[in-house]
C-alpha cells in the first residue's frame, strides 16, 4: 500500500511518462482542444462557465445601475429589456446549468468513483463543443440585435417581437444537447464505472446529486428542444400552436416551457445541494447524518420536480382546477428539501467545525437557501402568488435559490476542489473576506427586493414610482458590495495559479476517493485500480488535526 | 488510513482491441454502451413526445378539422409503410442475432434488406408528400394553400402531419446512414460474437423508429 | 461476455412476433372502418400499445435484458404521460370563454385571407360564450 503511493509520487515527477499530472501532460493547444480526459474537459468548461458568469454578472450590475433612479440612468428602455433578457439567458443556460455538473462534476465525479474516466469520453468532448456552438449562437444573437422577451420567451410576444428570437432559441436548443450528453454520460458512468467494492450506498452524496440531476437532464431537456423548434417555426411560418392570432394557445407554450424549466430549477439546485453534502461532513469532521435520507431526497426532488411546473402559471389563465392541483403538489417539494437541510445541520451538531473557505460558503448556503426555499412556499400557495406574481418578491426568491443556493454552493465546491484541480492553495484570509462581502452584498441586494416586491414593485419594469427609490438604491448599493467580493475572489484565485504546486493530496481531511488521488491527479487518475474498503464520511480513523 | 487500496494494473492481461482502456472489462463497456443508448432513446421519446402532446391538444381544439383533414391522407399507403417498417424491424433483429452468432453473411444480408426497406418507406413517403404538395396541403399558415372545402383548423393538422412525419423521416435517413457505416464494418469482418455492440445499438435505434411509427400511423391516418 | 443475452437461434420467435405485428396492423386498419364513436381512438391506441410492447420486449430484448434498461425506457413513457396528462387536464377544464374567442379569431383570419373584407358582427355573439347575462 505505502509503496504504491510512494510510487505514484515518484512517477509523477518523471515528465513524458504517462503518469505525469494531467495539467503537465502535453500543453500544446491541440493537447487541450482534442483531449478526452474528463479533467481537462472539466477545466475547459470551467473557464467558459466562469466567463459566462462574468458577462452575466456585469449585465446584472448594469441593470442595478439603471434602476438607481426611476427614469433613465444609463440606458434606454429597449436596451434595458435586452439587458435583463440577456442576463437571465446567459446566467441560466450558459452558467448555472453547466456550472456544477459539466465543470466541477466532470472533474470530480470519475475521481469520486475511482474511475479512470467517464463512460463516454468522446461524447463528453462533443458535449463541450456543442456548448461552445450554442454559446456562439447566443453571442451571434446579441450582435444581431439581441432579444427583449425575457429568458422565458413567452408567446405571443416572442412570436411577434423583432430581434434575434430565432437565433437565441436555436442557441438554447443546441445548448440543450450539450446538457443531455452530460446527463447520459453521468448516468452510464455512475451505473457502470464505480470502483470495485463501491455499492450504491457507498457512493459519495455528490454522486447521488449528480445522478438525480442527470435524470432530469435526460428526461426534461428534449422537451425544451422541441419547444424551441416549435417556437421558431411558429414565428417563421405559423404552425398555429402557440400564437392566438392563428388559433394557437399561448398558455400551452408556458406548459411546454415549464415542463422543462421547472425541473431545470432542480438541474441547477440539486448539484448545489450535492456539493454541500460533501463540504459539511468534511469540515465538521463527522459522518454525514442521514446518508440515505439525503440520497433518496435527491431522487425524490428530481421526480417531484416534474409534477409542479404549473406553479409558474397561476395567473396565466390556465384552468382553476390545475391551479389548485399544482399548488398542492408544489408543497411536496418542501419535504425532501427540508430533509436535506435538517440532515446537514444535524451533521454539524457536535462536530469539530473548521471554518475554512468552503465551509464558510456552505454555511452561507444553508442560511440563504433556507430563505429562498421558504419564500418559494409563499409563492407556491395560490392566493399569495396572485398578489406576488411578477413582482420583485419573485425576483428575490429565485435569486436566493439560484444565487444564494447554487452559486454559493458552486463557490463552495470551487474552493473545496481548487487544490485538487490545480494543485495549489489560495489565500485563505482573502477567501474569507470575499465570502463575507458576497454574503453581505447578496443580502443587501436581494432582501431589499422581498420588501420591494411585497409592496407591489413589478419585475422587469424600466421605470418605477418615486416611493420605491430608496429601496432600489439600497439594492443597487448591495450589488456593488457583491461585485467587490467577486473581484477579490478573481484576484486571489488567479494569483494562486502563479504559485508553486504546493497542495497536498488531501488538504481538508476529506474521506471520499478523489482525495486519494494526487493534487493535481495523474492523467489516469489513480495508478492502478482503486478498491473501496470503507464507506465515505467515515471519520473514525482520520487523524485529528490533519488540517490543523 | 486510506479509504482505498490500489490494485496494480496488470499489463500482461490480454485486451480485446475494441475495449477502451478506461473500462475494466469488455462486458462493462458493453453494458455502459447499452445504458447510454437506452438513455438516448429516452430523449428521442420525449422529443417526439412534445409533438405528440401538441398534436393531441390541438386535436382537442379543432376536432372537426382533424376529422375532415385526415381524409386527405391515404391510409393504404400508411398501412403499407407500417408493414415495410415492421418487416425492417424483423430483419434488423435478425441482423443482430447473426452478429451475435458469428454469421457474417446473414448479418450483411439482413442489413441490406433493412436498408432497402428504409428506402421503400422513404419512396412511399415521397409519393404521399408530393400528392399533398400538388393539392396545396402544406404545413404552416405561410405555405398552406388548399382551397377546397374545409373547416377551420385544417392547416394546424397539416403542420403537425408534416412536422411529425418529417422528424420521423429524418430519423429514417439518419438510420440509413449509420446502417451503411455498420455494413461497411461488417464487410470488413469487424463484428464477432465477442464484439457486436454497434450492431446491437443501431438495432435498438431502428426499433425505436419503428415504435414511433406504430403510434404515428393510427394517430394521423386512422382518426374517425 | 454477455451473460444476459443468450447466444441461441431465436429466428422462430422473431418470425412469430413479426406475424403477430402484421396481424395487429390488419386489425387496426379494419377497425378504423368500423364506427365505434369516440372509442375508435381508444381501440387504435390499445392495439398500438400491444404492438409497441411486442417490439420493445422481443425485438429490443427488454424481456431478457438487464432490468435497468427497462426501467430507463419505462421512465420516458411515465414522464411523457405526466406531460400529456396535465396539458390535457388544463385544456379540458379551462374556461370556455377563451376557446370560444379563439375560434372566432380563427374565422376572422380565414375571412381576411379570402379577402372578403366583411366586418364580422360575430364578435358580440361568440365572445361571451360562457358568460351569463
Ligand atoms: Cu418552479
Amino acid at each position: 500500500m505505502a509503496d504504491v503511493i510512494q510510487q505514484q509520487v515518484q512517477t509523477a515527477t518523471i515528465s513524458g511518462h504517462h503518469e505525469v499530472d494531467y495539467l503537465s501532460d502535453g500543453n500544446g493547444i491541440k493537447d487541450w482542444l482534442y483531449t478526452v480526459d474528463h479533467k481537462r474537459i472539466g477545466i475547459m468548461y470551467l473557464i467558459l462557465v466562469l466567463t459566462a458568469f462574468l458577462a452575466g454578472g456585469l449585465l446584472a450590475m448594469a441593470i442595478r445601475l439603471e434602476l438607481l433612479t426611476p427614469a433613465r440612468t444609463i440606458m434606454d428602455a429597449e436596451t434595458y429589456n435586452r439587458v435583463f433578457t440577456l442576463h437571465g439567458a446567459i446566467m441560466v443556460f450558459l452558467f448555472i446549468i453547466p456550472s456544477i455538473p459539466a465543470a466541477l462534476g466532470n472533474f470530480v465525479l470519475p475521481l469520486m468513483l475511482g474511475a479512470k474516466d467517464v463512460a463516454f469520453p468522446r461524447l463528453n468532448l462533443a458535449s463541450f463543443y456543442i456548448y461552445v456552438l450554442g454559446a456562439c449562437m447566443m453571442l451571434g444573437a446579441i450582435l444581431t440585435g439581441g432579444v427583449d422577451t425575457g429568458w422565458t420567451f413567452y408567446t405571443p410576444y416572442s412570436t411577434s417581437t423583432s430581434g434575434s428570437v430565432a437565433l437565441t432559441t436555436m442557441g438554447v436548443f443546441v445548448l440543450g444537447f450539450s446538457s443531455i450528453f452530460t446527463g447520459i454520460n453521468f448516468i452510464a458512468t455512475i451505473h457502470k464505472m464505480r470502483a470495485p467494492g463501491m455499492g450504491w450506498f457507498e457512493m459519495p452524496l455528490f454522486v447521488w446529486g449528480m445522478y438525480s440531476t442527470a435524470v432530469i437532464q435526460v428526461l426534461a431537456t428534449p422537451v425544451l428542444g422541441i419547444t424551441m423548434v416549435l417556437l421558431v417555426l411558429e414565428r417563421a411560418f405559423g404552425i398555429g400552436i402557440f400564437d392566438p392570432r392563428i388559433g394557437g394557445d399561448p398558455v400551452l407554450f408556458q406548459h411546454f416551457f415549464w415542463f422543462y424549466s421547472h425541473p431545470a430549477v432542480y438541474i441547477m439546485i440539486l448539484p448545489g445541494m450535492a456539493i454541500i453534502s460533501e463540504v459539511i461532513p468534511t469540515f465538521s469532521h463527522r459522518t454525514i447524518f442521514g446518508y440515505r435520507g439525503i440520497a433518496f431526497s435527491s431522487v425524490a426532488i428530481a421526480l417531484v420536480s416534474f409534477i409542479v411546473w404549473g406553479h409558474h402559471m397561476f395567473t396565466s389563465g390556465q384552468s382553476q382546477l390545475i391551479n389548485g392541483v399544482f399548488s398542492f403538489l408544489t408543497f411536496i417539494v418542501g419535504i425532501p428539501s427540508g430533509i436535506k437541510v435538517f440532515n446537514w445541520v444535524a451533521t454539524m451538531y457536535q462536530g469539530r467545525i473548521t471554518l475554512k473557505a468552503p465551509m464558510l460558503f456552505a454555511i452561507s448556503f444553508l442560511l440563504l437557501f433556507t430563505i429562498g426555499g421558504l419564500t418559494g412556499l409563499f409563492l407556491g400557495s395560490l392566493s399569495v402568488d396572485i398578489h406576488l406574481h411578477d413582482t420583485y418578491f419573485v425576483v428575490a426568491h429565485f435569486h436566493y435559490v439560484m444565487m444564494g443556493g447554487t452559486v454559493i454552493a458552486f463557490l463552495a465546491g470551487l474552493h473545496y476542489w481548487w487544490p485538487k484541480m490545480f494543485g495549489r492553495m489560495y489565500n485563505e484570509k482573502l477567501a474569507a473576506l470575499s465570502c463575507a462581502l458576497i454574503f453581505v452584498g447578496f443580502n443587501v441586494t436581494f432582501l431589499t427586493q422581498f420588501v420591494l416586491g411585497s409592496r407591489g414593485m413589478p419585475r422587469r419594469y424600466y421605470n418605477y414610482l418615486d416611493q420605491f427609490q430608496p429601496l432600489h438604491q439600497f439594492s443597487t448599493f448591495g450589488s456593488w458590495i457583491l461585485g467587490l467580493g467577486f473581484f477579490i475572489m478573481l484576484g486571489y484565485l488567479l494569483a494562486s495559479l502563479r504559485g508553486p504546486k504546493n497542495a497536498p493530496a488531501d488538504p481538508w481531511g476529506g474521506t471520499t476517493m478523489e482525495w486519494q488521488a494526487l493534487s493535481p491527479p495523474i492523467t489516469h487518475n489513480f495508478s492502478g485500480t482503486p478498491v473501496l474498503t470503507r464507506a465515505p464520511y467515515d471519520y473514525r480513523n482520520v487523524p485529528q488535526g490533519v488540517d490543523k | 488510513m486510506s479509504v482505498v487500496e490500489t490494485i496494480q494494473h496488470d499489463h500482461a492481461e490480454v485486451h480485446d482491441p475494441h475495449q477502451q482502456h478506461h473500462f475494466a472489462t469488455a462486458e462493462q463497456q458493453q453494458d455502459a454502451s447499452k445504458i447510454g443508448m437506452w438513455l438516448f432513446l429516452v430523449t428521442e421519446v420525449l422529443l417526439f413526445g412534445g409533438l405528440f402532446v401538441g398534436y393531441i391538444v390541438m386535436q382537442g381544439r379543432f376536432p372537426e378539422a382533424w376529422k375532415s383533414a385526415h381524409h386527405h391522407l391515404q391510409r393504404e399507403l400508411g398501412a403499407l409503410n407500417t408493414v415495410v417498417l415492421l418487416v425492417s424491424s424483423f430483419t434488423m433483429v435478425m441482423a443482430v442475432q447473426a452478429a451475435k452468432l458469428n454469421r457474417r453473411k446473414q448479418l450483411i444480408g439482413n442489413l441490406w434488406v433493412t436498408i432497402i426497406c428504409a428506402f421503400i418507406f422513404l419512396i412511399v413517403k415521397y409519393f404521399e408528400y408530393s400528392h399533398k404538395y400538388h393539392e396545396g396541403l402544406l404545413p404552416f399558415k405561410a405555405f398552406y394553400s388548399y382551397t377546397g372545402p374545409q373547416v377551420p383548423g385544417e392547416f394546424h393538422f397539416f403542420s403537425f402531419y408534416f412536422m411529425m412525419t418529417g422528424l420521423h423521416g429524418f430519423h429514417i435517413l439518419g438510420g440509413i446512414a449509420v446502417m451503411l457505416w455498420i455494413l461497411k464494418r461488417a464487410y470488413a469482418g469487424e463484428f464477432t460474437s465477442q464484439y457486436y455492440t454497434p450492431v446491437d445499438l443501431i438495432g435498438l435505434y431502428w426499433h425505436l423508429v419503428d415504435l414511433i411509427w406504430i403510434y404515428l400511423f393510427p394517430l394521423l391516418y386512422l382518426i374517425s | 461476455m454477455s451473460s444476459h443475452s443468450s447466444h441461441h437461434d431465436h429466428t422462430k420467435l422473431y418470425a412469430t412476433t413479426l406475424g403477430g405485428l402484421l396481424v395487429l396492423t390488419a386489425i387496426t386498419v379494419a377497425a378504423s372502418y368500423v364506427n365505434f364513436g369516440s372509442a375508435n381512438i381508444v381501440v387504435a391506441m390499445f392495439i398500438a400499445t400491444i404492438k409497441a410492447s411486442l417490439v420493445a420486449m422481443i425485438f429490443m430484448h427488454l424481456k431478457d435484458d438487464k432490468p435497468v434498461n427497462a426501467v430507463i425506457f419505462t421512465s420516458s413513457l411515465i414522464f411523457l404521460g405526466i406531460f400529456l396528462g396535465f396539458c390535457l387536464l388544463d385544456a379540458d377544464s379551462r374556461d370556455k370563454v377563451v376557446t370560444g374567442h379563439l375560434t372566432w379569431v380563427e374565422e376572422q383570419d380565414r375571412e381576411e385571407a379570402k379577402k372578403k373584407a366583411k366586418m364580422s358582427p360575430a364578435a358580440d355573439h361568440h365572445a361571451p360564450a360562457a358568460e351569463h347575462h
